[in-house]
């Protein structure tokens, strides 16, 4: 293996305080680090509401309705919350911003990693299956790489 | 035409005209379809063309009316009123997913109450969105509300619901006394989606954001709420003026948007006017369809009379048809049904179903989900399972409280 152990740190809005502060901690000096961030794939579920309506939305035509606040808004605040991530952290990272199902993004971004951070999502106090959030155990349960779950 | 092709004809066209409408195809505007759909029966004899005026001049109030709402949602828009509600929830939030939560359930249910679900579906959940974002918290509890309550809270008011107003129309009601009726069971729909939502995403919620310092509250736009406010008042008191409600929501309408200077042509965009005549020709497909033997089969259907278990199966009846065939159509044929066979009682039981059980998906109706994948090949999406169980849970429940509450009132009230 060449350099360091790559490091896939996936962070999310509500812990990725303490995602980071577990990656800066535990990660060795030399590894390679790539932040990552999956937004909520929100044009798609806007998009589909509309539909319901059937066709009674006056901006269709044409669908040169730009720019879209809310996929200003995804892109914006991905990039300021991965910068902030890279701030925190303190040390070199590449930063990565997916948008669609995040198990899905997390585990084809995971592929090239040898340790993937991320943090429980669910209810840590809770005992049992909710202790660890839905897509969070998706991507326990497939991972192909070690994986060290924060609590968060 | 023997009536049975007369029918079998109209089911073809109505569910061509539902596959225009949500294929979003740019040869196939649904409106042309439908219009083209209507013409053909009509020629071809499966309705005769006095048929089809009636059925037309029983909807036109209704479409001008939605018309002028639709007008008023967009000098609404105009007038800042989203984006000044999107500030508003992120300062009241204080960074704390749960106060969102709480205040995009206040806002979406009076939003999609008084503008109706269209204002709450293109405009409000959009702001919620980026708003949670700002706020750096998980976005979906929030937009899930928006979006749940676009349905479930358009029990309120004729005016919230295109559904509403065409039973509105049909069942003689009074603007207040629609509203009465319907107060208790909009709370309990409301309450079903609360308990329901806070116990789902619990550990979205527990993770605090970060309000931004940057977000700054704007004022809300005083002079689009106070017509919003007098528009609602005229609509509450039209009935005892003797004024159609429909002559109010046009002066709201007007009134706004000379306001935030709207010009004719985009007045006119505002209206949909292509929707206006998508809803007119569907009203008369729908009609082709009822006299040719549709009405008779609804009629076996539906249950005659308003006692609680018969309002409970009038209701899940059109919660199942809204999900087969989108609830524009499903209330174009049970309104009418049950007006006759039940009175007020049935169809707000009626609307009940229609409004709350397109929830079981975010795109209407199973149907609109179907077509898609058959027609274009579309996969719905990421958020899509995770919608329905979230529907599953909500719709049923919902339903069966705003029921036993709407008989509670008509006991009360009756």
């Amino acid at each position: 293996m060449s350099g360091g152990v790559r490091a896939l740190v996936w962070i999310g809005e509500g812990s990725w305080e303490a995602t980071v502060d577990a990656a800066a901690a535990l990660l060795p000096p030399d590894a390679e680090i790539e932040l990552l961030h999956v937004a909520f794939d929100a044009e798609t579920f806007v998009r589909a509401g509309r539909r319901g309506l059937l066709g009674r939305h006056p901006h269709r035509v044409g669908g040169s309705e730009s720019p879209d606040p809310v996929s200003t808004a995804t892109e914006e605040e991905a990039a300021a919350l991965l910068a902030d991530a890279a701030a925190r952290l303190g040390r070199d990272a590449t930063r990565t911003a997916r948008r669609g199902r995040a198990q899905d993004e997390v585990l084809d971004a995971a592929r090239d990693a040898d340790v993937l951070v991320l943090a429980r999502g669910g209810e840590p106090d809770h005992l049992g299956p909710k202790s660890v959030g839905h897509a969070e155990r998706f991507v326990l349960d497939h991972a192909s790489c070690a994986v060290l779950l924060v609590r968060g | 035409m023997p009536d049975a092709l007369a029918l079998i004809l109209a089911l073809v066209v109505l569910a061509g005209t539902l596959a225009a409408a949500v294929s979003e195809a740019s040869w196939a505007s649904e409106a042309v379809v439908a219009v083209v759909g209507a013409a053909l029966l009509v020629v071809l004899g499966a309705l005769s063309p006095s048929q089809a005026w009636d059925a037309l001049g029983d909807l036109a109030p209704t479409a001008a009316f939605l018309a002028a709402l639709l007008v008023l949602a967009e000098a609404c828009r105009r007038a800042g009123l989203f984006d000044a509600l999107g500030t508003w929830l992120a300062a009241g939030s204080r960074g704390s997913p749960s106060r969102l939560l709480a205040l995009v359930f206040g806002v979406a249910a009076v939003v999609t109450a008084v503008l109706s679900l269209d204002a709450t579906v293109l405009l409000l959940t959009p702001v919620v969105l980026a708003t949670a974002l700002r706020l750096r918290t998980a976005p979906r509890p929030h937009v899930y509300a928006s979006a749940h309550l676009a349905n479930s809270a358009s029990l309120l008011l004729p005016v919230s619901n295109l559904t509403n107003l065409l039973a509105f129309h049909a069942s003689g009601l009074s603007f207040a006394r629609f509203a009465a009726l319907m107060a208790a069971p909009w709370v309990g729909v409301i309450a079903v989606e609360w308990a329901v939502l806070r116990r789902t995403f619990r550990a979205d919620l527990r993770r605090k954001g970060r309000p931004r310092p940057r977000m700054r509250r704007e004022p809300l736009p005083r002079f689009a709420v106070a017509v919003l406010a007098l528009t609602l008042a005229g609509f509450c008191l039209s009935s005892l003026a003797g004024i159609e409600p429909l002559w109010v929501a046009v002066a709201g309408a007007v009134v706004l948007s000379l306001r935030v200077r709207a010009t004719p042509v985009e007045v006119v965009r505002a209206a949909s006017p292509e929707f206006v005549a998508f809803v007119l020709a569907l009203g008369v497909i729908v009609a082709a369809a009822a006299v040719n033997g549709l009405t008779d089969a609804v009629e076996a259907l539906l249950p005659s009379g308003e006692a609680l278990p018969q309002l409970l199966l009038t209701a899940a009846v059109a919660a199942v048809l809204a999900n087969l065939v989108n609830n524009l159509p499903a209330t174009l044929v049970l309104v009418p049904v049950a007006a006759a066979a039940g009175g007020e009682g049935a169809v707000l039981a009626v609307l009940v179903g229609v409004n709350v059980g397109p929830n079981l998906t975010y795109t209407g109706s199973l149907a609109t989900l179907l077509w898609r994948r058959v027609l274009r090949g579309e996969d719905e999406g990421t958020s899509l399972p995770e919608f329905v169980r979230l529907g599953a849970m909500t719709v049923p429940a919902g339903v069966i409280v705003a029921v036993v509450l709407l008989w509670a009132g008509l006991q009360v009230g009756g």
